[in-house]
C-alpha cells in the first residue's frame, strides 16, 4: 500500500538533563539516521516521538501536532519498534491482524513460511526481530521510528532489511533509524543526526 | 458453648512459635511476619472484643456507622500494605478505599436490609460482624487482584509497550493482565465456595454450629453469606483493577510505571 506523500515528522525537543536539544524534520519517503554515544538518550527520543513517555517540546506530522489527536491514532501512524520488542500472543501468527499478508515480505528478509506459525520464544533473537518489524511495516505507518533494526543480525541479513527498508521508503514512508553502524548509516541516510550530552 | 481459657489460648500460642522456630530452623525467613502478626491479631482481637462490648451495650446507628468508617479507613490502607509493588502518593489508598468502600457498601447495605429489615438494618451486634466479614473479602480480593496485576505490568512491560507502540489502547494492551488479575483476585472465594463443607467448614457456620445453632440453619446462613462475599469480591476487585489500570496509563494510553512504587 502507498503511504501518502507530503507530511513530515517536525521535532524540537528541548535540552533535558542528559541529552542537548534536539531540531529537525524529515520528509515522508526520507531516512534520518541518529547516531550517538550509548546512553545519550537515542531510544529516549524515539520514544517521545511516539509519545510513549510524557515530554516537553513539540512532535509534528505535517501540521499536526502528536498532542492534537489520540494516542492510539498517533501511534499507528508514527510507530516505535524497539530493539527488543516484546511478544504477547502463542503464535506469531496471532500478532498480526487476521487480514494482513505478510508472507511477501517474510520471504524478502528472509524468514521461512512456518515461522508464522511458531510461537515467538521458538525464534532466534535475530528471527523475533525482523518479525517485529515485519509486524509494524504491514500495518503501513506514515513514519517507521527504528531502534537498531539490525542488532542482532549478521551481515546478509542486514543487507535484506536494508533493501526492504529502501522499498519502505520508496512507498513513501519516512524513517527514523537509530543505529550505531556507521556503514549503515552511510548506506541509509537521506540526513543524519548525532545526539550529544548535555553541556 | 465451650469457653476458651488462657491454657488452651497459651497452647495455641505455642503452636505458632513452634511454626516460627521452624522458619528460624530451616532459613524459611516468614518467622519475623508470623510472630509480629500473631502478636498483632491478639492484640487487635483483645481490643475489639472489649471495644464490640461496649458498642453493642449502646445499640446506636450512628456508632455503628462510625464503626464502619473506621473498618473501611483500616482496610483501604491495608490493601495495598503489603504489596511489593503498589501505586505511588496517596493514590493506592485512593484506588483501595473506592473499591471496598463501593462493594462493601452496597452489599453490607443489601445483607443487613434483607437479614435485619430496614428498621433495625444497623443495630451493631448484627451490622458490624456482617460488614466486617464482607469487607474482609473485599480487602483480600483487591489486594490479590492488584498484586497480580502490578506483578504481571512489571514483568510483562516490553510486551504492553509493543502492543501501544502499534496503535493499541491501553484497555487491549492490558486487557489480558486485567482479566487474570480480577481472576486471581476471585480465586479464595470462589475455592471457598467450592471447597464449603466437603473440605472446609465455613467459619459462620462452624461459629454458629458452636453456639448452639441448628447446622441446617447455620448452613443456610452461610450460603447467604457466601453468596455476598462472592460478589462483593466481583466487585472490588473489577474497580480496584480498572481504577489501578487507569493510574499506570495515562489519557494518551502510555504506560507510566513512573506511578508504580517498587519496596
Amino acid at each position: 500500500m502507498k503511504v501518502s506523500p507530503g507530511h513530515s515528522l517536525t521535532v524540537n525537543l528541548p535540552a533535558t538533563a542528559t541529552a542537548a536539544a534536539v531540531q529537525f524534520s524529515v520528509a515522508a519517503g526520507q531516512c534520518l539516521v541518529v547516531m550517538g554515544p550509548s546512553g545519550v538518550g537515542k531510544t529516549t527520543m524515539l520514544r517521545k516521538l511516539a509519545d510513549l513517555d510524557p515530554h516537553e517540546g513539540s512532535v509534528l506530522l505535517g501540521d499536526q501536532p502528536q498532542q492534537g489527536m489520540p494516542g492510539p491514532h498517533w501511534r499507528r501512524q508514527v510507530t516505535y519498534v524497539s530493539s527488543d520488542a516484546g511478544w504477547w500472543a502463542p503464535r506469531v501468527r496471532d500478532h498480526f491482524d487476521p487480514d494482513s499478508d505478510p508472507a511477501g515480505v517474510m520471504a524478502r528478509l528472509g524468514l521461512s513460511p512456518d515461522k508464522f506459525d511458531s510461537p515467538p520464544q521458538n525464534l532466534s533473537s535475530g528471527e523475533r526481530q525482523r518479525m517485529a518489524l515485519i509486524r509494524a511495516l504491514v500495518r503501513t505507518p506514515r513514519f517507521l521510528l527504528l531502534d537498531e533494526p539490525t542488532s542482532a543480525l549478521d551481515e546478509e541479513t542486514t543487507r535484506l532489511v536494508e533493501a526492504a527498508l529502501e522499498e519502505t521508503k520508496n512507498r513513501g514512508c519516512g524513517l527514523v533509524l537509530v543505529t550505531h553502524d556507521a556503514a549503515q548509516g552511510e548506506r541509509l541516510a537521506d540526513q543524519k543526526l548525532v545526539l550529544r550530552r548535555a553541556q | 458453648m465451650i469457653s476458651l481459657g488462657l491454657i488452651e489460648l497459651s497452647l495455641a500460642v505455642a503452636l505458632t512459635l513452634i511454626s516460627a522456630g521452624l522458619s528460624v530452623l530451616l532459613s524459611l525467613g516468614f518467622h519475623k511476619t508470623l510472630v509480629w502478626s500473631a502478636i498483632r491479631m491478639i492484640v487487635q482481637l483483645m481490643l475489639v472484643g472489649l471495644l464490640l462490648r461496649f458498642i453493642f451495650s449502646q445499640s446506636s446507628a450512628w456508632i455503628t456507622l462510625l464503626v464502619f468508617a473506621a473498618m473501611l479507613l483500616a482496610a483501604s490502607y491495608e490493601t495495598g500494605a503489603r504489596l511489593p509493588r503498589r501505586l505511588s502518593g496517596y493514590f493506592q489508598f485512593l484506588v483501595s478505599g473506592t473499591a471496598i468502600t463501593i462493594s462493601t457498601g452496597f452489599v453490607s447495605a443489601f445483607a443487613l436490609l434483607t437479614v435485619l429489615g430496614a428498621e433495625n438494618w444497623l443495630e451493631p451486634a448484627h451490622a458490624i460482624p456482617i460488614a466486617g466479614i464482607i469487607l474482609g473479602t473485599a480487602m483480600n480480593s483487591a489486594s490479590i487482584a492488584l498484586n497480580a496485576l502490578f506483578a504481571n505490568i512489571g514483568s510483562e512491560r516490553n510486551a504492553i509497550e509493543a502492543q501501544l507502540a502499534l496503535g493499541a489502547t491501553r484497555w487491549q494492551a492490558l486487557g489480558p493482565l486485567m482479566r487474570r488479575a480480577i481472576q486471581a483476585g476471585l480465586l479464595p472465594v470462589t475455592n471457598q465456595m467450592v471447597g464449603a463443607g466437603i473440605i472446609t467448614m465455613p467459619g459462620i457456620m462452624s461459629g454458629q454450629i458452636l453456639a448452639g445453632q441448628d447446622p441446617l440453619e447455620a448452613g443456610k446462613y452461610q450460603i447467604f453469606l457466601m453468596l455476598l462475599l462472592a460478589s462483593s469480591g466481583v466487585v472490588s476487585t473489577v474497580i480496584a483493577v480498572y481504577a489501578a489500570v487507569r493510574r499506570v496509563t495515562d489519557d494518551r494510553h502510555r504506560l507510566r510505571l513512573d506511578h508504580l512504587l517498587s519496596r
